[in-house]
Formats: C-alpha cells, sequence, structure tokens
C-alpha cells in the first residue's frame, strides 16, 4: 500500500506496510538516515522528527499518521546546516558519539518553535525524552540558550 | 617507546591491495630496524608516505589515517591535531582518513583509554618524521644546511637564502630521502596544535544527520536481519517454527544461526534469523517465530539468589592478593573496628546505537564488512574464523560509533552479519533492537565486597581488609573461570593509595551467568564505590572532616608499587617509572576538587557534600558532588566538581567533555543502572526498565578542571567514572546520615 507524504519538502509515495513505523520508513525505504534507532518504543528519543512542527517519536508512530503531512527530519531542518541550534551545538561542541544529537536537535527545535526564551526548567521538561548515553546534557542546556539568544 | 618497523613495498601491496605502492613504515610499540634505502619512495600516484599514517599530496593536503574508533571521546579531533603540529601542517589542509582494521597499524582495539596514553609518542613520530624529510628534502634542493631550515606553517623556510617551499611543492623531491630514525619532537612551548581545544572535526556532520554510524550503512540488494537469540546465556535453538514468520510482508527468509560456543568468546550467540527487505519486516518476522529453546546450562540463574552467594562467598576468608604488615593482629588491638558489605549490579553498556554490522561478500570470496566496531583486527579475525577466510580476505571499514563503552569491543553482532551475508549470498545489515542489547550483551560483572578496618587509639586506620568476589571477564574466554584476572585487580584493588600500616586484599570465588564483558572504567567502578565509601564512613567514624581524613589516609608523598606488598600488577600496561602512583598527585587533584566545590562552606538545609578520589588508567580524578534530599526523601544531585591530573593533555575541551559525560554516566550507575535475571534470563529491556539519567536529572553544571601537569598522557576517557558513585553516596550521608552499600540507590527508595 502506498502512502504519501512529504519530507523534508519532497512529496514521496512509500510502498510499505501503513503499520510501518515512520522510522523504518524514513530510514530504510525513503534513505535518509540522519534520523537514528535508540529504542523503538519512544523511550529515548533518538528518533525524533518534526511533524506538521511538532516533535514526534518517529519509532512508535506508524507512517499512516504521517500521510499527507509535513515530516522535517535532521537532514531538512536548514538548507545549509546553519540552524542556529546547528550553528550552537558546533560552537559549544556539544556532540560527542553524536549518535543521538539529531534528535536532540528536532526536539530543540519544536521547543524554540513554541518557547522562543525557555528557562532551564523549560528545557529539561521538554528535552528529558531524549537520552544521550554519553551525556552531554549541561552542553544541550547551553546550547539551546544560545540558540535562543542568537534568533532574538 | 614507539618503533619503527620496515615492510618491504612487496609486503605492503600483498596487506593493502593498493596500487602504486611506496614507501611505507608501520609504528609498531616493540619493533626496530634502521634505514632501508630499497623502500624510499615516493608512490606512483606522486604522494609522500612517510609512514602508514601520514600521505602528504602533491595539491599540499596531508591524509591523515585515524586508526582509533571515534565513539564520543574525540579521537578522530585529537589524533591528527598531534600528527598535524609535529609535522607543522596547517589543520585547514589535513584529510582525515578512517582506517580500516590492518595490524600494519599497530594496536587499533579503541579500549582501555589507549588511544593517547599509548600512542602519544607513535603519533608524534609519524608527524616528526614527516617534518624532517620534508626539511632535508628542502635543504637538498637548496643545497643549504638542513639545520638552517624551519619547517612552519605547512612549508619549509631557509630564511637567510630567502627560500621558501610549500609542502606540496616537495613530494616530488622527496624519494631519496632518508626515514630519520629519532625525529627530534617540538618542544611542548612550539605546540600549536596538542593542548589546544580544537573544534571537533565531525561536528557539522553530527550536527547535519550525514554522519555515518555502523547503522546507516546501505547497499544496493541489502537484506535486514533481526535474530531471536535464547533468553538465557548457553541456550540454544531445539526447533522452531517459521511458518507465520514467511508470511509477513518482506520477509524474504529465516535462517537458523550457528549455535553458540562455550566459552562464548566473540561468537555469535545462535538464535533464529529473519531476513527481510526492511528493517520492520525482520522485527514482525521474528516476533512471529515460534522457536523451543534449550536452555542450557544456566536456567535456575536467578540474580537475587546469586547476590546473597556472593555477599557470602566475600565474607568468607579468600585468596591472599596483597598483605602488608600484620592485620589480623593490628585488629586485634584496635581500639573500634568497623566492618561493612557492599554490592554492586551487572550494568549494561548500552550505548544510544545498539550494536549493528553490514556485511557483503564479494565475488571472489572475499568479505567486507562495515561497522561501528571498536576493536576492527579482533572483528577481522571473528569474520575471517566464522567464514573460513584467511583475515587479509576480510576487510574491516570502521564507522562512526553511537557510543561504545565496550560493548563494542566485541564483534559477535559483526560476525553475525558476515555469517548471514554468506548465506543469503546477498549483503545483510545486522541491527541489535535495544532489547537485544540489553539482554544478550557482555555485562559489567556484579560483584560484593568486605571491608574491614581498626582504628587505633589515636584515631588512626591502623588496619584494613579488602576482600573482592565477582565473576571475572576471563569467563568469557575461559568456561571454568571462577577467579578475578590479575589485570583485573589492577583496576582499584591492589593499587589502593592509603597508607595503612597493616593492609590485606583477598579475593573470593565467583562463577559467571551470563556473558562478562567491559563497561567504561570496568573494575574500578565497584573498587572505587566501596574503597571510597568505605574511607568516608572511617572519617565519620573517627569524627573527622572527611576531606581532611582521606588526606591522612593517602599519606605522605610517595610512590606507590603494590609489588611491593606481593601483588601482582601491572599499571595498565605502561611502566610505573613513566606513569607512578603517585600520592602527591593524587592528594592535589583532591585538594582542588574540594577547593572548587567550595568543601567546609555553608550548605542549604538539606544539601550535602562528598568527596572521593580515584586514580585509574594512569589518571587521578576527584569529584566532589553536592546532593539534597528533598521533602519526600528523594536524592538530587545539584552539581560536580572534578580535577583531574591525566599529565599532557591533546584537547583539553575533549578533556573536559569525557568528565561531564562520566560524571553523567557515573550517576546513571549510581542511581538507577541494575541487570537482573530470573530463570537464566535478563528482566531488563528497554529504557523503561533500565533507566538512565535524562537532562531532568542531570546536575546544574559540571566543573572540570584539568591539572597542569607536564608528565606522559593518562587516560582519559573511563578514569571519570569510578569516583562518581562513592561522591554521590558520600554526599548522601552528609545531607541525611544514611548510608547506601548497594548500587543502584534506586533499590533503597531515594531515586
Amino acid at each position: 500500500m502506498a502512502v504519501e507524504l512529504t519530507i523534508n519538502d519532497d512529496l514521496h509515495t512509500l510502498d510499505v506496510d501503513p503499520q510501518m513505523p515512520l522510522l523504518w520508513a524514513i530510514r530504510d525505504i525513503a534513505g535518509l538516515t540522519g534520523t537514528k534507532f535508540g529504542c523503538g518504543k519512544a523511550l529515548c528519543g533518538a528518533c525524533t522528527v518534526l511533524l506538521d512542527g511538532q516533535a514526534v517519536r518517529s519509532c512508535a508512530l506508524p507512517v499512516s499518521a504521517a500521510a499527507g503531512r509535513s515530516v522535517t527530519t535532521i537532514e531538512g531542518l536548514s538548507a545549509d546546516g546553519n540552524h542556529p541550534l546547528q550553528v550552537a551545538w558546533r560552537e559549544l561542541n556539544v556532540p560527542q558519539c553524536g549518535y543521538c544529537q539529531s534528535g536532540q536537535i528536532m526536539s530543540a527545535a519544536a521547543l524554540l518553535e513554541r518557547n522562543p526564551q525557555p528557562t532551564d526548567t523549560d528545557i529539561d521538561t521538554a528535552m528529558s525524552g531524549n537520552i544521550c548515553r554519553c551525556g552531554t546534557y549541561t552542553r544541550i542546556r547551553k546550547a539551546i540558550h544560545r540558540a535562543a539568544e542568537d534568533r532574538s | 617507546m614507539s618503533d619503527i618497523q620496515r615492510i618491504t613495498r612487496r609486503d605492503f601491496l600483498k596487506r593493502t591491495g593498493q596500487a602504486g605502492g611506496g614507501l611505507v613504515l608501520a609504528m609498531t610499540v616493540t619493533t626496530a630496524c634502521g634505514p632501508d634505502a630499497e623502500m624510499r619512495t615516493v608512490t606512483a600516484d606522486g604522494k609522500f608516505v612517510p609512514n602508514v599514517y601520514v600521505n602528504l599530496r602533491k595539491d599540499g593536503v596531508v591524509e591523515i589515517y585515524c586508526h582509533r574508533s571515534e565513539m564520543g571521546q574525540g579521537i578522530r579531533t585529537c589524533l591528527p591535531q598531534v600528527i598535524a603540529d609535529e609535522m607543522e601542517a596547517d589543520w585547514d589542509r589535513i584529510e582525515l582518513i578512517q582506517a580500516i582494521g590492518d595490524e600494519k597499524y599497530g594496536d587499533q582495539n579503541t579500549d582501555g583509554s589507549t588511544s593517547i596514553r599509548r600512542h602519544f609518542d607513535l603519533l608524534r613520530r609519524a608527524g616528526a618524521s614527516a617534518r624532517e624529510m620534508l626539511i632535508m628534502a628542502a635543504a637538498q634542493l637548496w643545497q643549504v644546511p638542513a639545520a638552517e631550515c624551519e619547517a612552519r606553517d605547512h612549508a619549509v623556510h631557509h630564511v637567510a637564502g630567502g627560500h621558501h617551499a610549500g609542502y606540496g611543492d616537495l613530494v616530488e623531491h622527496l624519494a631519496d630521502i632518508d626515514v630519520p630514525e629519532n625525529p627530534t619532537f617540538k618542544a611542548p612551548e612550539d605546540y600549536r596544535y596538542i593542548g589546544k581545544s580544537i573544534d571537533l572535526i565531525d561536528g557539522f556532520a553530527m550536527t547535519t544527520g550525514v554522519a555515518n554510524y555502523g547503522i546507516d550503512t546501505q547497499l544496493p540488494d541489502m537484506l535486514y536481519a533481526s535474530i531471536e537469540r535464547c533468553p538465557v546465556h548457553g541456550g540454544k535453538v531445539r526447533d522452531f517454527n517459521d511458518g507465520a514468520a514467511r508470511q509477513i510482508a518482506g520477509v524474504v527468509d529465516v535462517v537458523r544461526m550457528p549455535d553458540p560456543t562455550a566459552p562464548p568468546f566473540y561468537n555469535p550467540l545462535g538464535g533464529v534469523a529473519v531476513l527481510a527487505s526492511n528493517t520492520w519486516a525482520a522485527q514482525k518476522g521474528r516476533e512471529a517465530l515460534e522457536i523451543n529453546w534449550d536452555n542450557g546450562p544456566n536456567a535456575a540463574y536467578s540474580s537475587e539468589k546469586y547476590r546473597e552467594e556472593l555477599l557470602i562467598s566475600c565474607c568468607n576468608e579468600g585468596k591472599l592478593i596483597l598483605n602488608r604488615g600484620d592485620a589480623a593482629a593490628a585488629f586485634a588491638g584496635g581500639a573500634k573496628t568497623h566492618a561493612v558489605e557492599y554490592y554492586a549490579p551487572h550494568l549494561a553498556q548500552s550505548p544510544m546505537e545498539p550494536p549493528a554490522a553490514t556485511a557483503l561478500i564479494h565475488g571472489d570470496g572475499r568479505c567486507e564488512v562495515w561497522a561501528s566496531t571498536q576493536d576492527p583486527q579482533s572483528a577481522q579475525n571473528t569474520v575471517a574464523s566464522i567464514l573460513g577466510l584467511d583475515k587479509e580476505e576480510v576487510t574491516v571499514n570502521v564507522t562512526l560509533l553511537g557510543g561504545g563503552f565496550g560493548r563494542k569491543s566485541k564483534s559477535d553482532f559483526v560476525a553475525e552479519a558476515a555469517w548471514l551475508a554468506k548465506k543469503a549470498g546477498k549483503p545483510v545489515k545486522v541491527t541489535w533492537t535495544r532489547e537485544d542489547d540489553l539482554r544478550h550483551g557482555y555485562f559489567h560483572t556484579v560483584s560484593a565486597q568486605h571491608l574491614e578496618a581498626s582504628i587505633d587509639e589515636g584515631g588512626n586506620v591502623s588496619s584494613w581488609l579488602h576482600r573482592t568476589a565477582f565473576p571475572s571477564i576471563a569467563s568469557t574466554f575461559e568456561d571454568a573461570s571462577t577467579k578475578p584476572a590479575v589485570w583485573e585487580l589492577g583496576l582499584g584493588f591492589v593499587d589502593s593509595p592509603y597508607a595503612i600500616p597493616n593492609m590485606r586484599l583477598e579475593t573470593g570465588d565467583a562463577k559467571a551467568h551470563l556473558r562478562i564483558g567491559w563497561l567504561r572504567s570496568v573494575c574500578n567502578i565497584y573498587h572505587a564505590f566501596a574503597a571510597s565509601s568505605f574511607a568516608d564512613e572511617l572519617a565519620h567514624v573517627v569524627g573527622e572532616d572527611p576531606k581532611d581524613f582521606l588526606v591522612k589516609l593517602i599519606g605522605p608523598d610517595r610512590k606507590i608499587d603494590p609489588t611491593e606488598d606481593g601483588a601482582k600488577y601491572s599499571n595498565y600496561g605502561q611502566s610505573l617509572d613513566t606513569h607512578p602512583i603517585d600520592t602527591g598527585r593524587i592528594k592535589a587533584v583532591l585538594e582542588k576538587a574540594a577547593e572548587m566545590a567550595g568543601w567546609g562552606r555553608e550548605l542549604p538545609d538539606g544539601h550535602g557534600l562528598g568527596i572521593a578520589v580515584h586514580r585509574s588508567f594512569l589518571t587521578s580524578v576527584a569529584t566532589v558532588a553536592e546532593v539534597s534530599a528533598d521533602s519526600s526523601g528523594k536524592l538530587r544531585v545539584h552539581k560536580l566538581w572534578t580535577a583531574l591530573d591525566a599529565g599532557t593533555v591533546i584537547n583539553p575541551d575533549r578533556v573536559r567533555a569525557q568528565m561531564e559525560g562520566a560524571g553523567i554516566y557515573g550517576m546513571s550507575l549510581t542511581l538507577h543502572g541494575e541487570i537482573t535475571a530470573e530463570d537464566g534470563a535478563v528482566v531488563q529491556g528497554n529504557f523503561d526498565t533500565y533507566p538512565v539519567v535524562r537532562i531532568n536529572e542531570a546536575p546544574a553544571e559540571i566543573d572540570v578542571h584539568i591539572m597542569n601537569v607536564d608528565a606522559p598522557p593518562g587516560g582519559v576517557g573511563e578514569p571519570g567514572v569510578p569516583p562518581v558513585a562513592p561522591a554521590i553516596a558520600n554526599a548522601w550521608f552528609a545531607a541525611t546520615g544514611a548510608r547506601i552499600r548497594e548500587l543502584p540507590f534506586r533499590n533503597a527508595g531515594v531515586v
């Protein structure tokens, strides 16, 4: 069965089981591997993408739920890789292994869209669904604040 | 120290299969031989290749081969920093290439926090010999003494003669230049990159989604595999029904894997694999399998019962490992004694990227894999063994690792992909689920420890008995192993820095019932938790300030050699002369961390400070934690302060990042981490049942201070972890008066 959805402004028609999680449709079928698999149960946030601007865990969302809607992955967050969050992440050298950072940045992007000047508490609430085993949390907080400043 | 081993051009061609060939030097830590004119050359395609780590192209670009795996420690930034600095190469004109697994690079096993501490001289040599050869070539070209020439800014200069030549322009003049046997290293004051916080080389890729990890490999016509393995370690498939699985759309084949071996080594764990056209179909097909298992010899294993056995084992007299003075006599004459047990459970490394690998069998039978492996040469050997190939017929491409923490040193998952690719006749990607990762890992071992001390009339610790019992990592390689390996006891046990006149260290027996492996800082985790918590307990027994007491316990400035008290000790494979157990340096980080934290200051109600210091991987780290109990008795870590002495540091920001990360990793195992087993099977399956610290639990800040010490580099990736658990335990005691002697703290109801 074909599911039509927009990924990073490109219309895709994916011939997949509609129950397939959006994550695997993005990675295995659309071939965009920036969105990561970490748990398969919406517990770690590595797979976070934006669905019509809202952060969702793509590993636990059937691709059919994205039909006719717009998905933004890390590859589509900015045209040149210079979204204020991406810039701040690099300026503060946030990543260690880097694996969870796509999901972290996408969660942060959704946060800044709805709350352009978040407090530490706002950040902790919004970002607590994203695990980083390397432990970059204190830098993530700083980078979100810096990106918020740069946007204002 | 590093030396140079020459490899003939023919050897090089044979090993790499590269056309062109040329001058190649392999640097190893063991071999040396002199210059050999036969091998001096520039490759046919016009590259200057002074050694296996450096190629200089005619366009001036320096290609640097990173032979260590990147798993978040920053080695892909730090390794070229060292080479480029010694070579006087411009940072903007280097191109980093990830090396395949090949013994020509020497040791590639990225574990033990070894990448810098064991390879710093080798990397400096790689850069310095290239620099000296460039100078020689320029001097010859200009007919001037080499001593009057200088390499700087990617060029050689002869100021008096007004000569300047860019590195690329010198390539064609290098064919007849000898490789220097003992190149001179730069003076530290001349470093351009070493010691500087250079930005991450992979920063752009990691923030834009284009960085490639083991899970990201995509090959034409590739199949995706998911494997159901026996829930019990050592078990195997009895029989299975794949009828329903084969009905799932996208499922291509169902394959019984080869049975696991005993001992397990790095071999696949057996089970049944579902091959499909995408990951989801493979996972769905796997769920539809009906498998009867022969659960094997560990089917009755209960970690709760085992905990009791281990606590008994550590309370009985054990095997003597280190003996100083006469502990028994001191106990008999002590004014006070204090005796307790500590316990720490199994842990899973749980890197964010579960194990993943992709394999392709070429038309000529050679195997090529892409894997997030910490140890590509071991992966090469394991794959060769399972496919019946020579290791030269196996190419291991190393991707970025989405975390490793020791798990990805073991190449079982790489061997699974290779075996399935051969079976399927197509490329196969194996992706472990999180449940696979938490249930079928090489777990951090479970441990119980007994500590007992006597205190004399003057309030000094007069004797110390420490007995440790844990299933050894050796059990992964020897089925009958019930005793710790010597090297395991060198991780925070026999290397105790305490100046106690009577000390007795013993071990108890323990048999493994799960696969056991390395986890970031390994045995140091539980040894430091017990010894550094117990030291704090003793401070309170005698009524002294815990920091002052600890300074006294470590005693006078001196260098410790555990072999003097009868222990075997390998000092992480390096010399005690270059990397001593130096109590002065240990106390210095302790004092510094205390100063950073404002030790002794007045604290808010309900807050407490705790301190711990531990030397591991040749680096001393002290951590202070500030914690509090809220109105419902739950623990919060407000801040961590860490001071470390790692000797020479390549990239201070990466060192700080490792300490920040170690703080969080240490908090996870202190507060949450526990793998348990019932009926032989691991109970936990995902981050709901194996919780880890999230951002809302992270301290407000983790302050890090790097001591400025002129000494050879120590390890960095692991040594930040061990002091975290005891610092938090000691802070919790300071805040609440309650002593927690078992990890994780959530079992004590405080999380």
